[in-house]
């Protein structure tokens, strides 16, 4: 038996689990909210844009889901597995755990705006490095890996060079590279194409793409429509802290029942 | 005009005064580093407990001439019984241990804030994603942290290594027998400054500049993620 979701997403009896939820998340800075309980929730092989002018929360919210933002109310939950969250001592949440907090962060990787690679390592380096300090992965076996993902996002050729002699867009491919490596459950994408030249767009969009075939768990912040049309299966429009639109992307897209979605979309062109 | 035959007879002596400023240098720089490391992740950490006393302590050394402090280590604790009783006397009545403590604390202070600049330096993005990546407390140090801010400080803390070697000079006011005071001897007993002075002048410089050339081979090895790239023609254009 088949049933809608809240989100529109049709949802039948021997439907996977959730692997990742994210309920009623709130953030405020001082006294700006920012997120006025968004929830988001993904299963496996879920490519979720989100979408949204700048100040809408959209990064915000990403960053809130590996705890880089601490939110001040809402629950998170990986593969099943609930965070434990205090509030300290200004409203705001952090994990009980460290050992936990931890343990969700190698099943959550993140592909930023500035890439953030480690810049006094090389490509390779980069890669290995949290399969073997965190995930506890032999040298040579991260190192293998690491190699096959590099191959994967197509600089292979470029692994022993240093972030600062790569291009934009190697660097971002680097950057998924990484991501890639911890084998996570989810990967978050945070506007991975907005600090590039607009020719080097194209490359990483390119693989971002593949990896969403394979089958991936993605949600991408993003300003690019037509990955968010052609690639993803969810789409999530936010509009001051809160959704104002979501579902599938044909559907949020093509014909946006919202004033704001659909100035929105005649602003962005694409 | 100038006297070869002076310089020529006083260079075992001037050797062993280098001897002097190397081990005394050496030990110093050693000490600092060594201590200056934990020092500057405690100045720069959120802590009150933690940064204010290592603040303090820079803020001291800082503040105060070397020579000033030399002279309190050397003479100045010498003046209270209780130091003079204490088991620490041994010690503390010997130039040599009273040079090293001065000149190790010394460099330790102005190192640690070097150390300290160079870590809040540190790129947001590259702290961000440490985080993100599950790496935390001694790992980050150890891993992103440090690493990336030692190279960075490089340069000036060769700086400060120079400056230390230069200063090793005023060791010659509490009896160590250093170039400079090779020098002084040399002027007393044969009244030629030019020569005597020309000489130290020269094995100084010479020092710097082997001390500078180190540094840049340093550099060039260790802050290659910095500088911009040569690559030969032919690589660039081969397929990739």
């Amino acid at each position: 038996m088949n049933m809608p979701t809240i989100d529109g997403r049709l949802m039948d009896s021997n439907s996977a689990p959730w692997l990742l939820q994210a309920e009623d998340i709130h953030k405020r800075f001082g006294n700006h909210e920012v997120l006025r309980g968004v929830s988001v929730r993904a299963r496996q092989g879920d490519v979720i844009s989100m979408i949204g002018s700048s100040g809408s929360g959209k990064s915000t919210f990403l960053r809130c889901l590996n705890l880089l933002e601490q939110p001040h109310g809402g629950r998170i939950t990986v593969d099943g597995e609930a965070l434990l969250l205090v509030a300290d001592k200004t409203g705001a949440l952090r994990a009980q755990s460290t050992a936990q907090l931890q343990r969700l962060r190698t099943r959550v990787a993140m592909v930023f705006q500035h890439f953030n690679l480690w810049a006094h390592m090389t490509a390779l380096e980069n890669v290995i490095e949290a399969p073997v300090q965190v995930l506890g992965l032999s040298k040579a076996e991260a190192t293998e890996r690491a190699e096959a993902y590099l191959q994967r996002v197509g600089v292979a050729h470029r692994k022993n060079a240093y972030p600062a002699h790569l291009s934009g867009g190697e660097q971002q491919r680097v950057a998924i590279a990484r991501a890639l490596a911890m084998e996570p459950r989810v990967m978050l994408f945070d506007e991975p194409t907005s600090a590039l030249d607009p020719e080097l767009v194209g490359e990483v969009l390119r693989v971002m793409r593949s990896v969403a075939e394979e089958g991936r768990t993605m949600i991408v912040v993003t300003h690019e429509m037509s990955f968010a049309r052609e690639v993803s299966n969810h789409v999530v429009f936010l509009h001051q802290g809160q959704i104002e639109e979501e579902g599938a992307p044909r559907e949020v897209l093509a014909r946006p029942q919202s004033v704001r979605l659909q100035g929105f979309l005649s602003n962005s062109l694409k | 005009m100038f006297d070869w035959t002076v310089i020529q007879e006083s260079l075992p002596a001037f050797a062993q005064g280098l001897g002097v400023c190397l081990v005394l240098l050496g030990l110093s720089l050693a000490t600092g580093l060594v201590l200056s490391v934990p020092l500057a992740v405690a100045r720069v950490s959120a802590r009150r407990a933690l940064w204010l006393p290592v603040w303090c302590f820079t803020y001291v050394f800082r503040g105060t001439p070397l020579l000033v402090q030399l002279f309190v280590v050397y003479y100045g604790f010498a003046q209270f019984e209780a130091v003079r009783t204490s088991p620490l006397w041994p010690l503390l009545r010997e130039p040599w241990f009273c040079a090293w403590l001065a000149f190790a604390l010394n460099t330790t202070a102005y190192t640690t804030e070097i150390f300290a600049g160079a870590l809040r330096a540190t790129p947001h993005g590259e702290l961000e994603a440490a985080r993100a990546y599950g790496l935390s407390g001694w790992t980050l140090y150890t891993r992103v942290l440090l690493p990336s801010a030692l190279r960075r400080a490089l340069p000036q803390y060769s700086n400060e290594v120079v400056g230390t070697m230069h200063a090793t000079a005023i060791v010659s006011t509490v009896t160590l027998v250093d170039i400079t005071r090779v020098a002084r001897d040399v002027y007393a007993n044969h009244l030629l400054p030019a020569e005597a002075f020309g000489t130290a002048a020269l094995i100084y410089f010479l020092l710097t500049f082997t001390l500078v050339g180190g540094f840049k081979l340093l550099e060039k090895r260790f802050l290659r993620h910095l500088q911009t790239e040569r690559r030969p023609a032919a690589v660039q254009t081969s397929p990739a």
